[in-house]
C-alpha cells in the first residue's frame, strides 16, 4: 500500500467525518446511543455493510446503466443489511435486540448510498474498499464517543462497567431522547473548535 | 377508541422525529423555513400512507405467504423507491401544480427513513390494514409538526447572535433536543 | 478501462436482473446457513431465562411447556420429581406498554428468583426493574400471602423511585403468573 491509497483511507477518520462535518446517517447515531456496546455494534454492522457494498459496486461499475444505478445499488446495499441482520439474529441476540429496527435501517444510512454515488462508482476496487473502511470507522468512532459520554453521564457505567456507586444519581437526560439531540450538537461543536485549532 | 390512540402516542407521545429518532435527516436538512417544512411534510404523509398500503400487502401476501420474510429489508426498500417515482411521474400529468410545489421533496424522501422505519414498525406491532394506514398518516404528521416547529424557531434564530463554534448544526440540534425535552411531557397520556 | 454499459433498455433489464438473481442467490445461502442458529438462539435464550429462575432441573421444560391465556408454563423437574414452574408472564401495563417476564415458582407457590424477558421502559427509571436490587424483595415471597402491589397502593412492594408505573405493571405481570399457576394446580387437582 502507498500513501496515496492511505489517503482514502484516513480521509474518513477525520477530514470528511460522515457524522462531525457531514451529520449523515444521525438517526442511527442519535437513536441507538444509549449505551457505548451499541454504539460500537451499530459501527460495526454499519462498517461491514460499508466495506461490502462499496466492493460490489466498484467491481461492477462498469456492467451498471447510468440510470438504474441507484436502484442497483440499493439492492447490492439491502443485501449485505439483511446479511447483518441475520447474522447479528443468530450470533449476537442481545446487540440484535438493543439496536432494533435499526439495524434493517441501515440500507437508508446515507452514509452508505452517499458513499456508493461518490466515490464507489468512480474508483477502482482497492480505493473503494479502503474509503468504505475509513467512512465506517470514522462513523463508529463518532457514534461510540457520542454513547460513551451519554452512558457515562446518564447511567453513570462505561461499556457497562460501574463508574459510580450503586446509589448515586445521573443525569438521567442524557440516556432520554433530549440528551442525544444536545450532546451530539455539543459534540459536533467541539469537533469543529479542535479542528480549527489543530488546522487539520 | 384504538384509533385514537394510535394517532395520538404518533403524533404526540412516540413523536417520530424527536423521541424515535427516524428521518432525522430532512429534519436537519428542510427545516430551514416554514413554508417548505409544510411541503415536506405534506409530501411525506402522501408517500408514507401509500407506503403502509403497499407493504401491509406485500407482507402478508407474498412474503408470509411464502415464508420468505428475511426478504423484507430488500422488498420494502424496493417498494418504497418504486412508489415515489411512481407517485412523482403521475402527480406531474394530472396534478402539475402539486408537483410543481412538492416535486423537489419527493426524490429526498426515499432515503428518509422514517418510511421505511414506519414501514416495519407497523408489522412489528401488528396492525392490520386500516391501522397500520392511520398510523402513517398520524407518523407524517408528528413529522410535520417537529419539522413545522423547529423552522419556526430556527426562523427566529437566524436574527440573532449565536457564538460562531456552535452555528448551524449544532445549534439545530440543541435547538431540537429542547424541542425533545418538551414532547417528553406527554409522556404517559397513553399507554 | 472498460466502457460503461450504455443506458438501453434492454441493458437496463439485464444488468438489474444479473444483480438482482445473484444478489438474492447469495442472501439465500446465508439465511439458510443461519437459520438454524438462530432457532437454537431464541431456544437458548428461553432456556436460559428458565435456568436463571428455577432451582436446579434436569428435563427439558420447553417440551412439556403449556400455554393458555397468553402465559407459558415450563414444568421443572429433577429426576422426574415435580420442583414446581417457570411462568412466561406479561402485562400491557408497563409506561411503553409491553413488558414480558419469566417468573419461577415452587410447588408451595413461593417465588424462586424472576427475570425480565423483554420491555421498552425508559432507560434509566423503569430499566431498573430488571435490577436484582428491586427483583430480590419478591424472591422467597409467596404471592398468596404477599401482596403484589405496590406500597402506594396498600402492597407490600417497594416500588423503583420515580418508576410507580413500571413497578405497578410488575407487580401486575407476576400476579398474572401466579394466577395462572393456581389455574393449573387447581386443574390437576380435580383430575389426579
Amino acid at each position: 500500500m502507498n500513501m496515496g491509497n492511505l489517503k482514502f483511507f484516513t480521509n474518513g477518520l477525520i477530514k470528511e467525518n460522515p457524522t462531525f462535518v457531514f451529520v449523515l446517517g444521525a438517526c442511527p447515531t442519535l437513536a441507538v446511543t444509549t449505551a457505548a456496546i451499541n454504539g460500537l455494534g451499530m459501527g460495526a454492522a454499519t462498517t461491514f455493510v460499508l466495506v461490502f457494498s462499496n466492493l460490489i459496486i466498484a467491481l461492477l461499475k462498469n456492467y451498471i446503466p447510468d440510470k438504474v444505478r441507484i436502484a442497483a445499488f440499493i439492492v447490492v446495499i439491502a443485501t449485505f443489511v439483511t446479511i447483518v441482520d441475520l447474522v447479528m439474529k443468530a450470533y449476537t441476540p442481545d446487540l440484535y435486540k438493543a439496536l432494533g429496527i435499526f439495524i434493517p435501517l441501515i440500507v437508508v444510512n446515507c452514509i452508505i448510498l452517499g458513499r456508493a454515488e461518490a466515490f464507489a462508482q468512480r474508483n477502482k476496487v482497492w480505493p473503494a474498499v479502503l474509503d468504505g473502511l475509513g467512512m465506517g470507522l470514522g462513523f463508529t468512532l463518532a457514534i461510540t464517543l457520542l454513547a460513551s459520554v451519554r452512558e457515562i453521564l446518564g447511567n453513570g457505567t462505561i461499556f457497562n462497567y460501574p463508574l459510580v456507586g450503586e446509589n448515586a444519581s445521573t443525569i438521567l437526560v442524557f440516556i432520554l431522547p433530549p440528551g442525544a439531540f444536545v450532546t451530539y450538537g455539543l459534540l459536533i461543536a467541539v469537533f469543529n473548535r479542535l479542528k480549527l485549532k489543530l488546522n487539520i | 377508541m384504538e384509533y385514537i390512540f394510535i394517532v395520538i402516542s404518533a403524533v404526540l407521545v412516540n413523536n417520530v422525529v424527536l423521541a424515535q429518532f427516524l428521518g432525522i435527516c430532512p429534519f436537519l436538512g428542510v427545516s430551514g423555513k416554514i413554508n417548505t417544512s409544510l411541503g415536506m411534510g405534506i409530501a411525506v404523509m402522501f408517500v408514507m400512507s401509500l407506503a403502509n398500503l403497499a407493504t401491509y400487502l406485500i407482507q402478508h401476501f407474498i412474503l408470509e405467504a411464502f415464508h420468505i420474510e428475511f426478504m423484507q429489508t430488500i422488498t420494502f426498500i424496493f417498494v418504497i423507491a418504486f412508489l415515489v417515482q411512481v407517485v412523482e411521474i403521475i402527480l406531474k400529468k394530472v396534478v402539475p401544480p402539486l408537483y410543481q410545489a412538492l416535486g423537489i421533496y419527493l426524490p429526498l424522501i426515499t432515503t428518509n427513513c422514517a418510511v421505511l422505519g414506519t414501514a416495519l414498525l407497523a408489522v412489528q406491532k401488528d396492525y392490520n390494514l386500516l391501522m397500520s394506514v392511520v398510523y402513517a398518516a398520524s407518523i407524517a404528521v408528528g413529522f410535520t409538526l417537529a419539522l413545522v416547529l423547529l423552522a419556526g424557531i430556527r426562523e427566529q434564530l437566524n436574527l440573532t447572535d449565536v457564538p460562531k463554534g456552535v452555528k448551524g448544526f449544532p445549534i439545530s440540534l440543541i435547538t431540537a433536543g429542547l424541542l425533545a425535552l418538551a414532547f417528553m411531557g406527554f409522556s404517559g397520556i397513553v399507554k | 478501462m472498460a466502457k460503461k454499459l450504455a443506458s438501453t433498455l434492454p441493458n437496463m433489464i439485464l444488468s438489474l436482473t444479473f444483480i438482482a438473481m445473484v444478489m438474492s442467490a447469495a442472501l439465500t445461502f446465508v439465511y439458510l446457513k443461519t437459520r438454524g442458529p438462530i432457532e437454537e438462539a431464541a431456544k437458548n435464550k428461553e432456556v436460559n431465562a428458565i435456568k436463571q429462575v428455577s432451582p436446579v432441573f434436569d428435563n427439558d421444560p420447553t417440551v412439556e411447556a403449556r400455554t393458555f391465556d397468553g402465559l407459558t408454563l415450563y414444568p421443572v423437574k429433577s429426576q422426574n420429581e415435580s420442583l414446581g414452574y417457570a411462568v412466561k408472564t406479561y402485562t400491557e401495563k408497563g409506561f411503553a406498554g409491553h413488558i414480558e417476564l419469566m417468573a419461577g415458582f415452587r410447588n408451595d407457590g413461593s417465588i424462586v428468583n424472576i427475570t425480565v424477558l423483554d420491555h421498552k421502559e425508559t432507560p434509566g427509571l423503569g430499566t431498573k426493574m430488571t435490577e436484582s436490587k428491586f427483583i430480590n424483595q419478591f424472591i422467597g415471597k409467596n404471592p398468596g400471602s404477599f401482596m403484589l402491589k405496590v406500597k402506594k397502593d396498600g402492597g407490600q412492594v417497594d416500588a423503583i423511585t420515580a418508576a410507580t408505573i413500571s413497578s405497578r405493571a410488575f407487580c401486575d405481570a407476576l400476579q398474572r403468573a401466579y394466577e395462572g399457576l393456581n389455574k393449573v394446580n387447581d386443574s390437576l387437582k380435580v383430575q389426579p
